[in-house]
Parts: C-alpha cells; structure tokens; sequence
C-alpha cells in the first residue's frame, strides 16, 4: 500500500489529477453500494441534506457534493456557494490522509500545516466527516454485551467501587453486579508464605454504593432536561441574590446551549481573559475519556479559563510535609508499595494501623481486594493494633488492640514512641547510620536535649489521652517486631494527614519507619491493601493520563500517552490560578495567595503564586460541574454565599442530578452517567499522581464500558455537551478531531497494549479482560528493599525525574542527600527558621484544638469527618437512591433521612441526647442538624461526622442558617494547615452539640 | 431431595451492606412473576443487618447479625397464610402473591419479623432466596454474591447433610428463635459474638516511676468461688473473659503480679462491660 502510495504521489500532476477527479466522481456510486449493503451508512445519509466543495489547490480540481435524500451526487463545481468546503493544498495530501486511514499523525500533521483545511460550521464539517469516514468502512457497528436468555443483554461498565457486569432487558436496567471470571480469562497469582498458598477469588468485589447505581441512575432527582433558573434574565435582571431559592423551568438544549455560549463571548469581550472559572469535584464517573481530566479539561483550554488548583486533599501531611524527608514528590508524598502483599504475608510480624481504615475507604478505587489478603494476614497470626480516635470497621473486623488517641495531636504519640526505642536501644543503628541523614540533630529534640522536654509517654499523655503505659508497650512490640505500618488505608493518606498537626504527623511517620530500616524483609507501609503481585508490566493508561485532554501542562499526558495516543494539543492561554479552597474569595473579588500542587519536584509546592494574576480579569462566570464542593470543602458557607454575589454574573452548572450546588447555577446542562454513553478504562487505575494504582486490585480489570442504555430524557454525555458548545463557539472540530466517542475510544484502546492480547472486536464483545499474573519472577520488587540494601532502583517507577537523583539515574532518594532526612535539606533551604514547618519533625499543638482554652471552652467536642463508608464523597449520597437506607449511612426520622454523628454514650447523656435524637452540631462557621448515634466507639469528647453529603438543605436563609442535609464542613475551617500550603485541616475542628428543635434555623 | 439454607458467619460480617443493597437492586422496581412483586424503593429490609456493640470504652468490640428470612420448616407463616404463602420443595418460602394480597395481619404471622408490609402492592413480602435466579441457573443468590468477606454462604443438600454439618461446624440457629415457632433454615458461625457477652480490664504496674502494662499479669474470673476461668494479661495488660451468658450473675475478679493480689467485685454482668483499670503500686 506504502509503495502504491508513493508511486501515485511521484506521478505525474495530470495523472494524479485525473485519478482524483475519477477517485472522488466515483463516490456517489461507493455511497449508493454501501447504503445497500449497511443500514447504518444509509440512515446516516438521510439525516440531513448538505452541499460540499472538494477542491484541491495545486491542480485546480473543484468537486461539488451533494447529498439529498439519502442520495449523493458529484459533479464538477461551477462556482456554486456550498455549506461546508474542503481543501486541499495539493494532490499528494489528498492521496496521504485517503490512505492515512487511522493514521492519527498523518491526519493531524496536514492539518497543522494547514495543507487541508475545513469550513463551514462546525457541526455540519463533522457530521460530513464522519459520514465520509462511514463511506470508507472505517465505522463498523460494534456488536456488544453477552445474550443470557429472555431477553437480557449482559454489558460491562466501571465505577469508582469496580467493574460491573450491567443486565439490560427492553432499554432498561434490571441489576448491577460485580464481575465473576470465567475460565478464558487471565490467570491469578499465588503467593506462599509460611507454608500456605494463597490465591486470590477468580471475581472483582465491589464497594456498597455500586447497587445503589440502579436506584441512581433512575433517581427522581436526576436532571431529565436543561433548566433554567426562572428569576434568571441574561439580558435583563439576572437575581443572583436568588441563587438557591429560586425554582428552575424547563428550557431547549438550543435555548440553554445558546445561552451559555453566548455569556462565555460575552465575559470575554467584556472583561478579558480570567473571567471564566472552571470547577469540579476531585473524581468522576468512570472512564478515560469521559473523565473530567480528559473532555472537560479540552474544552476549557481551548475556550481558555482560569484553573483551579486542587489542593492535595487526600494526602496534605505527606505532600507539604513527608516529601521533605523521603522525596516522592511524584507521588504527592506518599509511598509506593510494590510487592508488599507477598513481603508482608511472608515475613510481617504485626501491623500498625495509624489512621487507617480500608474497610471504609477501600484505599480508593479498591473496593474489597483487600480484604481477603488481611484475612489470610489473621489466620497467620500477624498481630494487629489500630490507632484512630474511632474504632473503625477494619478494627472491628479484624480485631487487635484499639488505641484512640484525641485527634489533632497524632505526631505526640510518635515522637514518644521514639523516645521509647532511642532510650531501650530498639531501632536499627546501622540503617539510620548509612542511609539517613539527621537522626542525630532530632534524637536530641526527643530527648528533650534541644528544648528541655523529653518526648516520653508520660508527656504524649495529657495531649492524646492515650496512657503512656499503652505507648511504652506498643513502642516495644514495634521495635522489636518486623512491623508494617499503614498511616492511611493507602500509605501515604488518612484523617491524620488532614489537620492543624496534619504535617507533623506524616514527617513522624517517615521518621519512624527510617529508625526500623524502612524496606528490609517485613518492615515496609502499608495494610495489605496495595502491592498485590499483578502485572505492571503491561501498559493501559490511568484517567489521569488525561484521556483525549491535550494537555502535557495539568494531566500526566506526557509520561506515555502523548507519544501512544497522537491527539492535538490543547493549551489554556490563561494563567491565573485558583485555589480551591479560596473559590468564594475569588469570586468575590479579593486578592488570595496561594501555593501550588506541583508533584514535578519536591520543591514545586514553595512556588508562592497571587490572584487575580497580573492582567486578568477577576471571576465572572463560574462553569460548576456537578455539586460537591458544599459537603466536601471547608467553611462551606463561604460556597454558598459567594454564589450569591452580583459580582458572579452567571453560573452554569453541568450537573447528572439536581443536588447540592447544582441548585445555585442559572442555567443546568443535564450529563448522563457512563452507564448512558461510551468509554474505557482500567478498574482503580488513575495513573497521575498514584501510579499503578491498580495494585490494590487481586487482578487488573480493563474494561470496555459499553453504552448500556440510552441517555435518559433529554441528557447527554459530557463529551457531546461541550461538542454542542464548541460547535456554537467555532471550535467544535478543534475539540473533537471530528470523532465520536466511541472512535476515542478505539483510539485508547490502539494507543495501550491490548491490541497485543485481545482484537477490538472480542474487547468489544466481552466488555473486559483481565490481564493475567506474571511469572513470579517478573513481579515486582518490593518497594524500598533497593533502598535498604544499597542497590540501585529497582521498581518499575520512572519517577523521580532524572535530574532529581544526585549521583546518578535510579541511584538514591529524591532528597538532596539521596538519603531518608530526619533534619529535611528542602525545608533548610525554603525556610530554616518557620515556626509551623521547622527542617526538624516537632511537636506543634493544634491550633483549634484543646490548648486554645477560650475556643475549646466554647465548642469542647473534636470533630472528625472521615470520609463516608457508604458513598464516595458526595457520590452516590442522597438522590433518593438505596443508599440512604444504610442505618450507618443516614437514619429515617419523621420521613427525611438525616446524616449520622457518633458521640459517646457520655457525653451523650450530659446533653440528654439518645440514639437517633436530631441534634444540631455547631460552632461559629455554622450549623447541622444530624440524628445522634450514641457509642463507645468513639472516646468521651470527640464526635464523628463523614464528610461528603450530597444534600445540602438549609433550614432558613441559604449560607446563614443550620443545614439538615449533612454537609458537616460547613462547620470546618478554611484555615490551611500552615500558611505556606494550600491544604485542609478538616479534622481540627471543635464544635458543640445540643438537641434540636426543630423550630431552630440558626 | 437438595435443599437450601443460609450459613451466615457471625465473625466474618463487617457491616459493609453488600448483602442489604444487592437484595434491594435485584428487588426494588423489579417484578419477577410467580416469586415477587417489586420491593419499594424504601423502608423493607429483606437481609436486615442487626448491630451488637459490645463493652466500655475503651475496651469494646462490635458485631453484626444479617438477618433475612429463615426460610423455616413448618413455617408458621405458611400455615398462617391460607395459602398466602408457601414452601417449595427445596426448602424456600415464597409469598404467592395472588394470594397474600390485601392481607395484612400476615405481617406477624412471623416470628422472627421476616415479613415486610408492601403498602402499594397491598401485600406482605419478604426474602426470596432469590428463587428467581437460583431456577435460572445462578448458584448463589445476589446477597451470596455480593458479600466480599465470606461471611454469607448457602448450604444445597439433604437434611442429613445439614444436620452432620451443622453438628461438625458447631453451627447455631438464630438468637431467640427457639420456642418462637418454624425450624429456621438459617445457621450461624460464630454467634456468640453477637450473643454473649465479657468482662474485660486492664493492668498496670508501677516500675520505677512509671506506668507499665501488666504484661502477664493473672487474672482468675471467679463465679460463687468457684473459678469460671483464668487468663494472663496479653502485650497492652488487657484481659478479656468472652463467651460469658448476658445476666449471668455476679462474678469476682482477682488479679495477682509479682505475688501482689488484687480483688474486684462483684461485678453484676448484665452486658458486656469494663471492670476498668488495676494498677499495683511498686
């Protein structure tokens, strides 16, 4: 084919004219052929009527197509005006890109270099494309999803909790399971340790909320058809004060699309670049193409908009503070775990976990893989101790010793147990002598030398509430067992990392684990809930690869997809930032600053940056995707009321259900789910900043997420919805490359590796593959040994960055030592004499916590809200789904299903408050009204609360009154951890509780 | 004859609701002529997931109970039911639901409080073992399926098998289900972790200035001066006596280190709880 190419191009100019001329007259007569033969091509052509010139420039050639009535004609052109035009620059691009077929490059560099170009509008360039590309056989209908009999159609989907297998009868839903293997499908793996074999179950687990799908998808609260606001006038009163009163009236896609394009031509002629903002949840609906990394992050570059710079939520402590002392900047601060399933089975005595809670928070994404492997743990009498002010699920499951220190004070009780193994001799000398730096300068500090106070279990005492007895013992257990230790249900997450003492805490952690030889047989971090021995081997990008996004600056695009999957760039000319957690100041106008979540090097973070940036425009139009921000962000008051501001002159949500913030915009763009349209992605794999994520699953699942039904009422997919817009915006081309999503995600599907193990066609069919085990000996090591043993790096990350080592590539830490740092040379260099972040690991007391006696006198309860079991965030949560009738999760009283607060049985009867009495939860950021559970599963003087309800319904004025829907964060300071950071303290938060009556809005 | 039974494990349920929403999926606004009518969106809770919370802070443990419809043997609700309901041959009870139809006082026809009543469908409902399925081929039914940790699992044979198995396996039948009518075929593992109750404490020991855990310390459970049973203290100086009848009486502790003893009680044992912390003095 190359050769005939090259013998056509060479050719002389008339006979390649001619054979054009021929090539493109004979398609009518290719049309009437395929129209006879497939359905599809024949219904697409009578979709619509349309004109079209052809012309190739250096030959002079002119072709007009018409398409009427199902039918084409060609003729040649006699100046007659057409809808849309092609042209060429000359006749060897014509032969290139009718060759190029799928060759993505070729296309996209004779677009670049302008030798094709289209016009026309967009929309109708695109439906000519796609129907040329009917006309060449490169669409076939896929046939999909497996027959079970009576009707029923099994399909294949992914969530945030698993894969699902979808059974569909008559258009409609009728069960979500989890996926059970059959013999075709990959291998698992074995491990022996001790003298048993494990093996995985040949099946995916998935989290509780996943049934609740069916009931959401179907959910009377789902957004049927687009809204608008009734009160809202673009062209005349538009009432922002009546955000999140006002009732909203049915309107057109036209009607809204129109709107919402023109406010975005209008901010910019007005005000200039930064006058839009963009922003949404951290997760979304499954799938790398639908991800909001991927079309939304395309879309708003190529419309340019402000950013809003996520802070590291689920790791704070380890990225502001841990990276300082072992590098893994890539990694936000936290550790890779490769291997450590099998190195923990084998040779692991106890287990701490330390804020960490799997069977809750499944790490992420990993649903119950775990749990089997902490089963196998149990029956081989690995001990395990559990320190969380709350006596979670894992605890309860597994059972151990329970230790509940106050919360805020976590890094107290590590520093004691320091002093416990420095005192009785009961660390690793000879690790800490050659591969750390420091221990000599913060073994001083422990021991009081430094500063006069000896961090002994007798001084943690009065600042945890934990006895320095029970310290003294676990110190000594810990010292002289192999250990693991989990700080999180994911090395490198956990409660404790997300408060005023949050930073400390993780450094502690560091420290600890460099004094036991992090990375010799049985000393490692984790819970058994990453590193099984899966194949890491075998490439299949993560949605934070950034799907078809563009973008080498926000996605992790550059790592390896930018060169596998061939995509035009897409770049935002705007620069100004926002944090997110500053939002309501920005869009009120205020000057913030703010500090970036930068994983390229450790000292990414320092990069001190301001808002409104220098010659930009403050926010004016907010584009909102979905509504979580309210039950997840501190302060949340702030949100409500800044949606309130004449200064925000227009919100457009893009919203799958009518909840939360969705409630405050002005015109609703109603999404379908993933289970209403196409896309493809690996189970639990994120790529980004957690790479391989998918090693917390017993095997990798990637899937085919089929389009399991049609969108309901009048939603549409993400993806189509900002192709609507950018059609209205003159982009829509630039935005799609004239693809469907379905062609996108073929595209992903070329650019992995599993073309070498499965055609499309069977991918397709069966809707997923599950890439066997490897070999034993091509799994991974195990994380850290290369570093205990002095060798070079062994696990197969590519970070950190080449120039990041100091001797040589995969020689070393990330550190500038290359060593663990107890005394951190980052901090040393930024700012050795910080008082909240000193190079040294201290012990700084909370500053919402129980040394600040005024607040604490006020509001004496601790707050802690994890994140919720039963949903993923506000994910899941609310909607009228299922979900809601987990006892754990809301509770039934008076016919509204409240959100839960755990206080003990203590302090519950001081305030005359019994299980499932409504209690309004309060400090002086706001309100809550919550139905009490009464338990000893928390200590005296601390209550619990999950963050990430979905509903937020004030009783009274919106963002001045008590809420009943649950979102406990507005109660949560908007205070970062330290100054120099962009991080939340969720869990310092003191309150007060008291019975509620119902009379009561503030 | 194969029959079915459920076999639930007390000490492998961690309340993770896979079961309860599973059941709701496969249930809620899905009709399965000739086993269910729908189940409404809310409020039914046909695997109904019951919560023990045991002992004092900071010495507590916690189980759960998932409960769905026994499927007894001589079903009181099957002869309450004129029909209403029935018992097929392989040991499942199923609502028939053009006869339990406007029957309401079928509701307490169950002991065990297995029967949910559907106010739109005007008619009790209940587990069906997911009958549907299970005659199209799935082996399981989707609680079964859906449970990640293994705590739930169903038994298809003979009742000589079960009734070996239930012996070999030390399997129990529900909580207060004697004498309350049926033969539940619904068997529990590890019941006494929701059913009894302990007495749990902790020892310390004054050395040299500090606190130290009563690593080793003996502690004898005494009953009427007779030693029900005696333990050491493990690693953190906590004892635990489990398995004990809630409301059993007054027991005595007593707890001896180094030569040194100390007594504690009675302590009256209506439910679990702490007898607190004994700290011997150097």
């Amino acid at each position: 084919m190359q050769t005939l190419l090259r013998t056509v191009m060479r050719t002389h100019t008339g006979f390649s004219s001619r054979c054009l001329k021929t090539a493109l007259k004979t398609l009518p007569a290719m049309a009437r052929l395929k129209t006879w033969r497939d359905p599809e091509v024949k219904n697409r052509l009578r979709q619509r009527d349309m004109t079209a010139l052809i012309s190739v420039r250096d030959i002079g050639l002119k072709i007009l197509l018409c398409c009427r009535g199902g039918t084409v004609t060609a003729s040649e052109s006699q100046g007659e005006k057409t809808e849309i035009e092609i042209i060429f620059n000359d006749a060897a691009t014509v032969w290139q890109l009718v060759f190029a077929r799928n060759d993505h490059l070729t296309i996209l560099n004779a677009m670049k270099n302008f030798r094709v170009e289209v016009r026309g509008a967009d929309e109708k360039v695109i439906w000519f494309i796609q129907t040329l590309s009917h006309l060449a056989g490169l669409q076939k209908e896929v046939e999909y999803g497996t027959k079970m009999g009576g009707g029923v159609v099994r399909y294949v989907n992914n969530t945030n909790g698993g894969p699902v297998f979808v059974y569909v009868r008559n258009g409609k839903i009728v069960r979500i399971t989890p996926i059970e293997f059959d013999d075709r499908d990959g291998r698992s793996w074995t491990i022996t340790a001790r003298g048993r074999s494990f093996t995985p179950p040949r099946r995916g687990t998935v989290n509780p909320y996943v049934f609740g799908l069916r009931s959401l998808i179907y959910s009377k609260d789902r957004l049927l058809y687009p809204m608008k606001r009734v009160d809202f006038d673009p062209r005349g009163d538009r009432n922002p004060q009546n955000r999140g009163i006002s009732s909203y009236e049915r309107v057109s896609w036209d009607e809204a699309l129109d709107i919402v394009a023109a406010e975005i031509k209008r901010v910019k002629r007005e005000h200039g670049p930064g006058a839009i903002l963009n922003s949404c949840g951290s997760h979304h609906t499954w799938g790398n193409i639908g991800y909001w990394l991927s079309a939304k992050t395309r879309f708003m570059n190529s419309i340019g908009s402000s950013q809003v710079v996520h802070n590291p939520d689920s790791w704070e402590g380890w990225y502001w503070g841990a990276v300082h002392h072992w590098g893994n900047s890539i990694r936000n601060g936290a550790s890779d775990t490769y291997g450590t399933v099998e190195d923990c089975l084998k040779e692991a005595e106890m287990i701490v976990f330390w804020s960490s809670d799997p069977e809750s928070t499944s790490g992420v994404y990993g649903a119950f893989e775990g749990t089997v492997r902490r089963q196998w743990a149990k029956s081989l009498g690995i001990r395990m101790v559990h320190i969380d002010p709350f006596y979670n699920h894992t605890a309860a499951l597994l059972g151990g010793k329970w230790i509940a220190p106050r919360p805020d004070t976590g890094n107290a009780m590590a520093l004691a147990i320091a002093w416990v193994w420095i005192t009785e001799d009961l660390y690793d000398k000879e690790y800490v002598a050659e591969r750390t730096t420091g221990f000599a300068k913060w073994r001083d500090y422990v021991l009081g030398v430094t500063d006069g106070t000896a961090k002994t279990p007798e001084w943690q005492e009065p600042e945890t509430g934990v006895p320095g007895r029970v310290v003294r013992s676990l110190a000594r257990q810990w010292g002289s067992r192999k250990t693991y230790l989990s700080p999180g249900g994911l090395a490198g997450f956990g409660g404790a990392c997300r408060c005023a003492t949050g930073i400390e805490w993780a450094r502690s952690m560091v420290c600890l684990m460099a004094m036991q030889g992090l990375g010799k047989p049985g000393v490692n971090l984790g819970c058994l809930q990453q590193g099984a021995p899966v194949d890491t081997h075998f490439y299949f990008p993560g949605y934070a690869e950034g799907g078809l996004s563009g973008d080498l600056d926000n996605t992790g695009l550059r790592v390896s997809m930018y060169q596998r999957m061939v995509q035009l760039p897409s770049m935002n000319p705007v620069s100004q930032l926002v944090p997110r957690m500053r939002i309501p100041e920005a869009i009120l106008g205020e000057e913030i600053t703010g500090y970036p979540t930068d994983p390229k090097s450790i000292e990414g973070q320092f990069r001190k940056f301001g808002y409104p940036a220098p010659g930009h425009s403050p926010i004016r139009l907010y584009y909102k995707y979905g509504g979580s921000h309210f039950g997840t962000m501190g302060d949340s008051n702030r949100y409500v009321r800044a949606y309130r501001s004449e200064r925000l002159e227009f919100v457009v949500n893009q919203s799958i259900w009518f909840e939360g913030e969705a409630k405050f915009a002005d015109i609703l763009l109603p999404a379908c789910t993933n289970f209403e349209r196409w896309d493809i992605g690996e189970t639990a794999n994120s790529g980004g900043y957690s790479h391989h994520q998918f090693i917390q699953w017993n095997h990798r699942i990637v899937t085919m997420q089929h389009k399991c039904i049609e969108p309901l009422g009048e939603s549409r997919s993400d993806y189509q919805i900002f192709l609507d817009l950018a059609n209205r915006l003159g982009l829509g081309n630039l935005f799609s490359e004239a693809m469907t999503e379905l062609d996108w995600c073929r595209r992903l599907f070329d650019a992995s590796d599993l073309p070498t193990r499965v055609s499309w066609k069977d991918f397709v069919k069966k809707g997923y593959y599950v890439v066997p085990a490897p070999a034993e000996q091509n799994r991974a090591p195990v994380s850290w040994r290369w570093f205990a043993e002095g060798r070079e790096k062994d696990v197969p990350e590519l970070a950190p960055l080449p120039a990041d080592y100091a001797e040589k590539w995969r020689k070393g830490l990330q550190t500038q030592s290359g060593k663990l740092e107890f005394e951190s040379s980052s901090l040393k260099r930024f700012d050795p004499d910080d008082p909240e972040r000193p190079p040294l690991p201290s012990y700084i007391p909370s500053w919402e916590g129980h040394h600040v006696k005024e607040l604490y006198e006020k509001y004496p309860l601790n707050l802690v809200s994890p994140h919720p079991r039963y949903s993923f965030h506000t994910m899941f949560d609310g909607k009228d789904s299922i979900i809601n009738d987990v006892r754990e999760h809301r509770t039934l009283i008076d016919g509204y299903y409240y959100w839960i607060v755990r206080i003990n049985s203590v302090d519950a009867r001081e305030r005359g408050i019994a299980d499932n009495t409504l209690v309004r939860m309060y400090n002086d950021r706001g309100a809550v009204i919550l139905a009490a559970q009464v338990t000893d599963r928390v200590p005296p003087k601390t209550v619990i609360s999950a963050e990430g309800s979905a509903v937020y319904d004030p009783v009274g004025e919106p963002g001045h009154s008590a809420d009943r829907g649950g979102c406990v964060n507005l109660l949560t300071s908007s205070r970062n951890i330290i100054s120099r950071s962009h991080s939340t303290p969720s869990n310092s938060c003191l309150v007060q509780i008291q019975p509620w009556s119902s009379g009561d809005v503030s | 004859m194969n029959k079915y039974a459920f076999i639930i494990d007390v000490g492998k349920c961690e309340n993770c609701n896979n079961c309860f929403l599973a059941c709701k999926d496969e249930h809620c606004d899905n009709d399965w002529p000739g086993y269910s009518r729908p189940q409404p969106l809310h409020g039914h809770r046909w695997m109904n997931i019951l919560k023990k919370e045991r002992g004092v802070f900071p010495l507590i443990d916690v189980a759960y109970l998932p409960k769905p419809c026994f499927h007894c043997d001589d079903a009181p609700c099957v002869s309450a039911g004129r029909g209403g309901l029935r018992k097929r041959e392989d040991g499942i009870v199923i609502v028939d639901s053009a006869k339990a139809c406007g029957n309401r006082d079928l509701v307490s026809a169950c002991p065990h409080g297995a029967l949910w009543w559907n106010e739109e469908e005007k008619m009790v409902q209940k587990c069906t073992f997911c009958a549907h399925l299970l005659d199209d081929g799935w082996q399981v039914p989707r609680c079964v399926q859906a449970c990640p940790t293994g705590a739930l699992s169903i038994f298809r044979g003979s009742d000589e098998t079960l009734r070996e198995k239930i012996v070999e396996q030390e399997l129990q039948p529900p909580p207060d289900s004697q004498n309350r009518g049926g033969s539940p075929r619904c068997f529990y593992r590890n019941l006494q972790r929701y059913t009894s109750c302990f007495l749990a404490g902790s020892v310390g020991v004054e050395q040299d200035g500090v606190e130290e855990c009563g690593v080793g310390a003996r502690v004898v459970l005494k009953k009427e001066n007779e030693v029900v049973a005696e333990q050491l203290c493990d690693e953190f100086g906590d004892f635990r006596f489990d398995g004990l009848a809630p409301g059993s009486g007054e027991y005595l502790l007593e707890i001896s280190y180094n030569g040194k003893v100390m007594k504690s009680g009675p302590i009256r044992l209506s439910a679990s709880r702490s007898a607190g912390t004994f700290v011997f003095s150097s």
